[in-house]
């Protein structure tokens, strides 16, 4: 009997050391150096190069903090694996946030309020703000583009994006003729970044171009069964099955291999083009039925409340931040800041992009740029408006009775 | 007293000997605990401690981002009965699965009668169709996702023949039916090993007497090769079940559960509830509806058993 008593014991003792349940203190902050880890989704070398600079820099006035690490997250699963981690315990001390989840992250509270420096343009920070606080700073405020293929373009036959800016007439019906002139020859036409035909929010590149919007600015009412939407995706739907001016579903063109005439894409993405081999074009979207527009990508980094060492992270992202540091930033991640939105500051960071691209993608898009739509409940609007939207993309879709679909099932959605 | 006194003193009593605590008994049974323990907290860590929590987690709303975990008994089970997007997901996940099963046991038996053969190049073969379970199964989805594409290597291949192949992953039934297809490649190997060592377990005499009773090659199969090892069967047939109601990487890296919800199945179903949406109680009460469904199709197939397997040792 002893003998079992002592053989069980043993086993519930193995089963706690092995499930991790002895009771392990958790104070690592109570002595000895803090370690902070920021969430990112950036796996570029030089972005996280920069980042390590900055990170010494904070820690040779800093001698309380130990490792800062920038722990890299593909971006496709980012969010989920961030909630995961959160979810989990291992909650990081800071993270990058997306805009379209800024309202989940925003509103739940998970965020601890930080400092908001008055340098920061009110557009950039209007997504990451609740009863006149801020809980994110958007580091990254990147207007979104179209990157040119030159050689593509001239090889068809078609004038040069740039020409056409420069006329006046850089228009939706002018970038698809030069699509479907490119498409003729064999390469893709156009390509909408990160869409796929499943990134449908990406499409914000397109129908803002229309007056569209998926729903209306209190969240409420869906916007897919409007008739700016209605036209901007009759649009779109015939831009790749009539006009065959954007590569089909199922076909893929990567524009930074030189297979695609155009790429709408956030302009960060230019240090992809370092390296290549035709001559490329930064030009601002095309001129759409509803007039110029612009488009703004954002991400935000914030301070997790439940991390182990709020206040030190919220001093590191005021260094990260400030004014010195987020002109070195600049170079990757267009600036929040009034002070810095200028060519000059933009041209030393971005010596890729000439001063007329900087004035007039960067700096103008950043003034008057429409931030993708964000909602409570982001990843659920997501995945049911991509269901609901597949069957518009076959060639012989009904616009409208799929777009009225996708109100049907997401309603309740919005409702919530 | 007199009579005590005069009784010759006797030898000082000796204390009955003990017996040794560590019995032969003993320490048998204190190292078959020894050997099981590892094993038993393995379960018991892994097994029976997650799946209490899962239990516990269906009784609850965790909101990971808000840091709630607020108690709500039974409506994560009354919101299984009531959730529309249920119903699409057992019908994929039942699709996927007979389809999967069908395929693979009948192609992974086909094979493994050719190659049981004795001809020149079974070696070679059998290597080939063995090597994708040893391949990584994220690594041989995503080249099958770039096969697949409309412009991809499988329709090049079919316009070498003169067809014009479909856009494989956009259409909801050959969608369903390439990751089946994608899964069916990656496993069938498997399967096949199985079996193969199975018929090298049918003694030739049986062949040999069928033969002499002028059975015919199919009648021989049927009526000597299946009952001998119909164990095996039995075995790969639960191995494939459960594993095909648990399909995931292929639907998240082929089709993230479109187009539609056409092969949302119950598993990536309960992913996005959880992991995706954030409902991990909701989501921890699909993963009971996923166990509760394996565990009975498991115990079905362990009783039909008795009708159809023989020579169990």
């Amino acid at each position: 009997m002893r003998l079992r008593s002592l053989t069980a014991a043993g086993v519930v003792a193995a089963m706690l050391a092995l499930t991790g349940c002895g009771g392990g203190s958790d104070d690592a902050g109570a002595s000895g150096p803090v370690d902070l880890r920021m969430t990112i989704w950036s796996a570029n070398a030089k972005h996280t190069a920069l980042f390590d600079q900055i990170a010494a820099e904070y820690k040779k006035t800093h001698p309380d903090i130990g490792k800062i690490t920038f722990e890299s997250i593909p971006y496709e699963n980012y969010t989920t694996a961030l909630t995961t981690q959160i979810g989990g315990g291992n909650v990081p001390d800071l993270a990058w946030i997306l805009e379209s989840t800024a309202q989940d992250f925003v509103t739940s509270g998970a965020l601890a309020p930080i400092d908001k420096d008055p340098d920061l343009l009110p557009s950039t920070t209007k997504t990451w703000e609740q009863d006149g606080q801020l809980f994110a700073y958007p580091f990254s405020t990147s207007p979104l583009g179209v990157f040119v293929n030159t050689d593509l373009v001239t090889a068809a036959g078609r004038p040069a994006p740039a020409q056409q800016v420069a006329a006046g007439n850089w228009t939706w019906d002018q970038a698809v003729a030069t699509g479907a002139a490119v498409q003729k020859t064999g390469k893709g036409g156009i390509v909408v970044g990160d869409f796929d035909y499943k990134g449908w929010d990406t499409l914000n590149s397109i129908w803002a171009g229309w007056g569209a919007r998926p729903w209306s600015e209190d969240g409420k009412t869906c916007g897919f069964d409007q008739p700016e939407m209605v036209a901007a995706m009759t649009a779109i739907h015939k831009m790749v099955f009539t006009d065959q001016a954007m590569p089909g579903p199922g076909v893929t063109k990567d524009f930074f291999a030189g297979d695609a005439a155009m790429v709408l894409t956030q302009i960060s993405r230019a240090a992809l083009l370092e390296k290549a081999k035709f001559k490329w074009d930064l030009v601002p979207l095309p001129k759409g039925p509803a007039g110029e527009y612009a488009v703004v990508g954002q991400a935000g980094i914030g301070v997790l409340k439940r991390g182990k060492h709020v206040d030190a992270a919220k001093d590191f992202l005021a260094f990260f931040s400030n004014q010195e540091n987020s002109a070195k930033l600049a170079a990757f991640f267009p600036p929040p800041r009034k002070s810095q939105l200028t060519t000059e500051v933009l041209a030393k960071a971005n010596p890729l992009l000439k001063p007329a691209q900087l004035q007039s993608v960067v700096i103008d898009g950043i003034e008057r740029g429409d931030i993708k739509t964000s909602h409570v409940g982001y990843a659920e609007l997501q995945q049911t408006v991509r269901a609901a939207l597949d069957p518009l993309w076959k060639p012989d879709a009904d616009v409208q009775a799929v777009l009225s679909g996708v109100c049907a099932k997401i309603n309740p959605l919005l409702a919530k | 007293m007199t009579l005590l006194a005069s009784k010759p003193a006797a030898a000082p009593a000796r204390a009955p000997e003990r017996a040794p605590y560590w019995t032969m008994r003993r320490r048998d049974e204190l190292a078959g605990w020894l050997m099981v323990t590892p094993q038993l907290a393995g379960i018991v860590a892994f097994v029976i401690v997650p799946l209490g929590l899962v239990v516990w987690y269906s009784l609850h709303e965790w909101n990971v981002l808000a840091g709630t975990f607020d108690f709500v008994g039974g409506a994560n089970y009354e919101q299984l009965t009531s959730d529309p997007r249920l119903g699409p997901a057992l019908q994929a996940t039942g699709l996927f699965s007979v389809g999967l099963v069908v395929l693979n046991l009948s192609l992974a038996l086909f094979l493994a009668v050719l190659l049981n053969q004795k001809l020149r190049g079974t070696v070679v073969f059998r290597t080939l169709f063995f090597s994708p379970v040893v391949v990584t199964l994220v690594a041989w989805t995503i080249v099958w996702g770039f096969l697949l594409q409309d412009n991809g290597g499988v329709n090049g291949f079919l316009q070498q023949l003169g067809i014009d192949g479909p856009n494989w992953l956009r259409g909801e039934s050959t969608a369903m039916i390439s990751v089946i297809v994608v899964q069916l490649f990656k496993g069938v190997g498997l399967n096949m090993v199985l079996f193969l060592a199975a018929l090298q377990g049918v003694p030739a005499e049986l062949y040999e007497a069928a033969r002499i009773d002028g059975a015919s090659a199919w009648a021989r199969f049927r009526r000597v090769t299946v009952p001998l090892i119909s164990p095996t069967i039995l075995l790969t047939s639960i191995l494939t079940v459960v594993g095909s109601l648990q399909v995931f990487a292929q639907i998240a890296v082929l089709t993230q559960g479109g187009p539609g919800t056409s092969t949302t199945v119950l598993v990536y179903y309960l992913y996005q509830q959880a992991f995706q949406f954030h409902h991990f109680g909701y989501g921890a009460t699909i993963s009971l509806l996923l166990f509760v469904i394996v565990l009975a199709l498991t115990v079905l197939q362990w009783r039909m058993r008795r009708r159809w397997v023989f020579h169990e040792s």
